[in-house]
């Protein structure tokens, strides 16, 4: 092109961006369409219709929100302390986050996972991922609380976890970050990943009443297994995982780990690794890694190290996995209501393939194989594939269903949900989010029956879409009416920490059994007190255990004395109220280990160990009634040796009759 | 100065279009020939932001050497895309590298109805990744956005694109980098 013909250009690109751009939604403002506030619109005191049970990423707690309001319920604490809920801080929770590493008091929570039954959302349970130490917690859906984690030796990166199959027989947690298993030596070169790390997929045993117990894991090659899902009905027997890195690159991935034009999807017929575990093919390994559960009844949770898994080498047998490629460092993976059709989003393909869970078998069985990737087939592309789905987007990432034969893809790169036909593969309607969507949530939208009122994207940029406030910005969801042959933007709402999945249900489906109170007779921990007659202190040692009852408006005991400078406090607070919503705290000035939140009907426990000689106030935090400014009491501190005797008691430690009146 | 003259002017119709066109009739764009391509306004391109570093298409808008390349991507719809986080390398052909098509190529892509092919070859001067000048290695093989595959050559230091397109300047940006090539990188053929 001639200078000369330069200007011509700006003409018509003015005249092109007046023609393409000129009335496009511009930002939400425009974007969102009428009534979009009548559909979001949830009265004050009215409930929503859905609970949302999103991830918290890098807070490691789970949240949860009403849909469609998008108002915040709850953010239960899983994989970190929360102060909030004193999680992490009181005796009894402390051990929820103990590892084989010790207590890890701060991890990644990136993928929550309702459990099923018979491939529907069945409201028990919902589990959740630590992606960094790996982790896998389940959270009890009539507290809202974590009832159980389980740590998973040989892996690093939990992160195509905690996806379930279709009854919860099973969750799996699969390695994203390879690395030499744990019982032999690691102290390798880092260059020698090739030969020494490994992808270890673990399935975790889910019992009658939630257990979880490390059935199994498999040994497979040291790619990054990035996510994955379970099979539906004829494909039940079945896993898919995504991984990326198929190079087994062990330095600078961005350019190294995106070499080949196809990674894979992972089909495992977890059936089958059932069997031959059963019939004692697998090998039993020396690890070590915790098992913590939170006792209801005790309000206690203990932590057990266990040392011992069951081991199947993926390429000791020819019928357990097989490799199919998949375009460009697939990352979501993700089977439609059918079971029929597995979708690998590869976020640097330009194209999304589906494949056919019954051409899969057909290949298998007539062995169209293309060799093998360390020794497992590798299934040929085209005898797997159904269809692709053609430039559908750039940066596709993760697919949900709506039960009507459609799919909707998130797309990073060119930020937008997009959704399609599955059987034609036709591109059928695309909304731009705000901004660079991550995951989304349709409501059932990875199980056999979809409940598809809405979706939901979860954005990793925010930018401008709030008030400003500094460097960092809450993340941003954004809900969309899907009723319509259009997605319709109705809200756009802040998320805590860094959403990635989440899912959502029916709100009936769990709200009539949400726990009101603890009943206190039932309570068995071993420092309850149940009933003020039962407050008391105990010295033992340099121990002094405080049994201290809370009820609208005072402490049991509220004045303490003959507590020395070297003894360990113990404060056991039992909350003796029987009614809803009615917690207390318990905060002692100094005390450098936090405070406590003690629902009612149950005891917690703050230990405190004074530092210096003084009288030290402790109160109640939670406004609990009018007198709650006047929930206080005073413990007195003296100095070691100190002959001051242990003393306890409320509303009788009044003055001397003589030393009432004015000097 | 003619060229940066005319940035202005595009750029005051641009935002002068913005202020006036949409105010009142949000819903009156003609429908589009299809639903397939990108949205033409989803993303950071609008956020009002002076301080941060630029990213790749406000570093492109800021070259007098391509305007063409800006215009391109304007009338491809990457505008949205190449504002988002990326991360992208983008080989930028200077406005002399385009002029070097035979006469008529850029205007003729320029044209609505050619603008799937001018999509697929914006495309395939963008990889999402940051490679840096010392990232490219003789014989690599690059996944373009596209779907193609771009060869990298190193000859004499020099770092050339199937051995048509030498990298010149690179410029580190918000969102990744752009790599200012002398000529246009053609994809394959489609089958």
């Amino acid at each position: 092109m001639k200078k000369n013909q330069v200007l011509p250009l700006y003409v018509l690109a003015a005249v092109v961006l007046l023609g393409t751009y000129s009335c496009k939604p511009r930002n939400a403002g425009s974007a969102v369409t009428s009534g979009a506030a009548e559909k979001a619109y949830v009265a004050p005191g009215k409930y929503d219709e859905f609970y949302n049970f999103v991830s918290g990423g890098f807070s490691g707690q789970m949240s949860v929100y009403g849909i469609p309001s998008g108002r915040l319920l709850r953010v239960i604490p899983v994989f970190s302390v929360d102060p909030e809920k004193g999680y992490g801080y009181s005796e009894e929770t402390k051990p929820m986050l103990n590892t084989s590493h010790g207590f890890v008091p701060w991890d990644d929570l990136h993928h929550t996972e309702l459990s099923q039954t018979n491939g529907e959302i069945d409201g028990r349970w919902v589990f959740g991922n630590a992606n960094n130490t790996p982790r896998v917690a389940r959270l009890d859906l009539t507290t809202f609380s974590t009832a159980e984690i389980i740590e998973l030796p040989n892996s690093a990166g939990n992160h195509s976890s905690p996806f379930i199959t279709e009854n919860t027989e099973y969750v799996v947690a699969g390695t994203r970050f390879s690395v030499p298993p744990d019982n032999v030596n690691g102290d390798v070169p880092i260059n020698t990943y090739k030969k020494n790390f490994k992808g270890y997929l673990s399935f975790i045993s889910i019992g009658k009443e939630g257990q979880m117990d490390i059935a199994f894991q498999i040994q497979c090659p040291g790619v990054d297994f990035d996510l994955s899902h379970a099979g539906k009905a004829k494909s039940h027997d079945w896993f898919f995982f995504t991984c990326y890195n198929s190079e087994r690159a062990n330095t600078l991935l961005e350019v190294n780990a995106s070499q080949k034009d196809k990674d894979f999807i992972l089909a495992l017929n977890w059936k089958k690794a059932e069997e031959y575990v059963k019939a004692g093919k697998g090998k039993k390994v020396a690890v070590k890694y915790a098992h913590n559960v939170y006792n209801e009844k005790t309000h206690t949770a203990t932590s057990e190290i266990r040392n011992e898994v069951t081991v199947l080498d993926s390429k000791d047998f020819s019928d357990l996995c097989y490799f199919i490629p998949c375009p460009k460092s697939p990352h979501g993976c993700d089977v439609d209501p059918t079971g029929e059709y597995i979708v690998g989003s590869g976020k640097l393909a330009a194209l999304i393939p589906v494949f056919s869970f019954d051409k899969l078998q057909k290949a298998i069985a007539n062995k169209e194989f293309d060799g093998n990737y360390e020794g497992i087939p590798v299934v040929k592309y085209e005898s797997a594939l159904y269809g692709e789905v053609q430039k559908p987007g750039l940066g596709p990432l993760h697919t949900e269903f709506d039960g009507k034969g459609n799919a909707i893809t998130s797309f990073f790169v060119s930020s937008e949900l997009v959704k399609w036909n599955i059987k034609d593969l036709k591109v059928l309607d695309r909304v731009p989010t705000y901004y660079s969507v991550g995951h989304l949530c349709i409501p059932g939208g990875d199980t056999r029956k979809p409940n598809a009122k809405y979706v939901i994207a979860y954005n990793k940029i925010t930018k401008d879409r709030y008030l400003p406030t500094g460097p960092e910005l809450a993340q941003s969801a954004q809900l969309f009416d899907i009723t319509g042959d259009k997605m319709q933007l109705i809200l756009d709402f802040p998320t805590i920490g860094e959403p990635h999945y989440a899912q959502a249900v029916s709100a009936d489906l769990i709200k009539s059994k949400s726990v009101k109170f603890f009943n206190i007779n039932d309570n068995a921990n071993p420092y309850v007190s149940k009933g003020e007659p039962e407050a008391k202190v105990v010295r033992e040692g340099n121990k002094v255990h405080v049994y201290i009852t809370s009820i609208r408006s005072h402490f049991n005991p509220d004045n303490i004395e003959g507590i020395k400078i070297g003894d360990e406090v113990y404060f056991h607070v039992t909350n003796l109220e029987q009614d809803w919503d009615i917690p207390h705290g318990f905060a002692v000035k100094g005390a450098p280990n936090g405070e406590l939140l003690i629902m009612p009907g149950s005891t917690q426990t703050l230990k405190w160990v004074p530092d210096r000689v003084g009288i030290f106030p402790f109160y109640c935090t939670d406004f609990c009634s009018a007198l709650h400014q006047e929930m206080q009491g005073y413990a007195r501190v003296s100095p070691a040796g100190s002959t001051v005797p242990l003393m306890f008691s409320t509303g009788k430690n009044l003055p001397p009759s003589d030393s009432t009146s004015a000097k | 100065m003619i060229f940066m003259k005319n940035i202005y002017l595009v750029l005051t119709l641009f935002v002068a279009f913005n202020i006036f066109s949409c105010s009142n009739e949000p819903e009156k764009q003609p429908e589009q020939a299809t639903n397939t391509q990108p949205p033409a306004s989803g993303g950071q391109e609008n956020v009002k932001d002076d301080e941060s570093q630029k990213d790749v298409v406000k570093a492109a808008m800021g070259s007098k050497d391509h305007t063409t390349l800006v215009a391109a991507i304007k009338q491809a719809d990457l505008v949205t895309t190449l504002s988002n986080a990326g991360p992208f390398t983008v080989f930028a052909p200077t406005n002399a590298a385009f002029d070097k098509l035979p006469a008529g190529t850029v205007d003729g892509l320029m044209k609505p109805e050619k603008k799937e092919a001018l999509t697929n070859i914006l495309e395939y001067h963008v990889t999402v990744g940051v490679l840096k000048p010392e990232s490219f290695a003789d014989g690599q093989s690059l996944g373009m956005v596209n779907g193609d595959n771009v060869k990298v050559t190193i000859k004499d230091g020099k770092v050339m694109l199937n051995n048509s397109a030498t990298i010149t300047a690179s410029i580190p940006v918000s969102n990744g980098i752009i790599h200012v090539v002398d000529a246009v990188l053609l994809p394959p053929e489609k089958k």
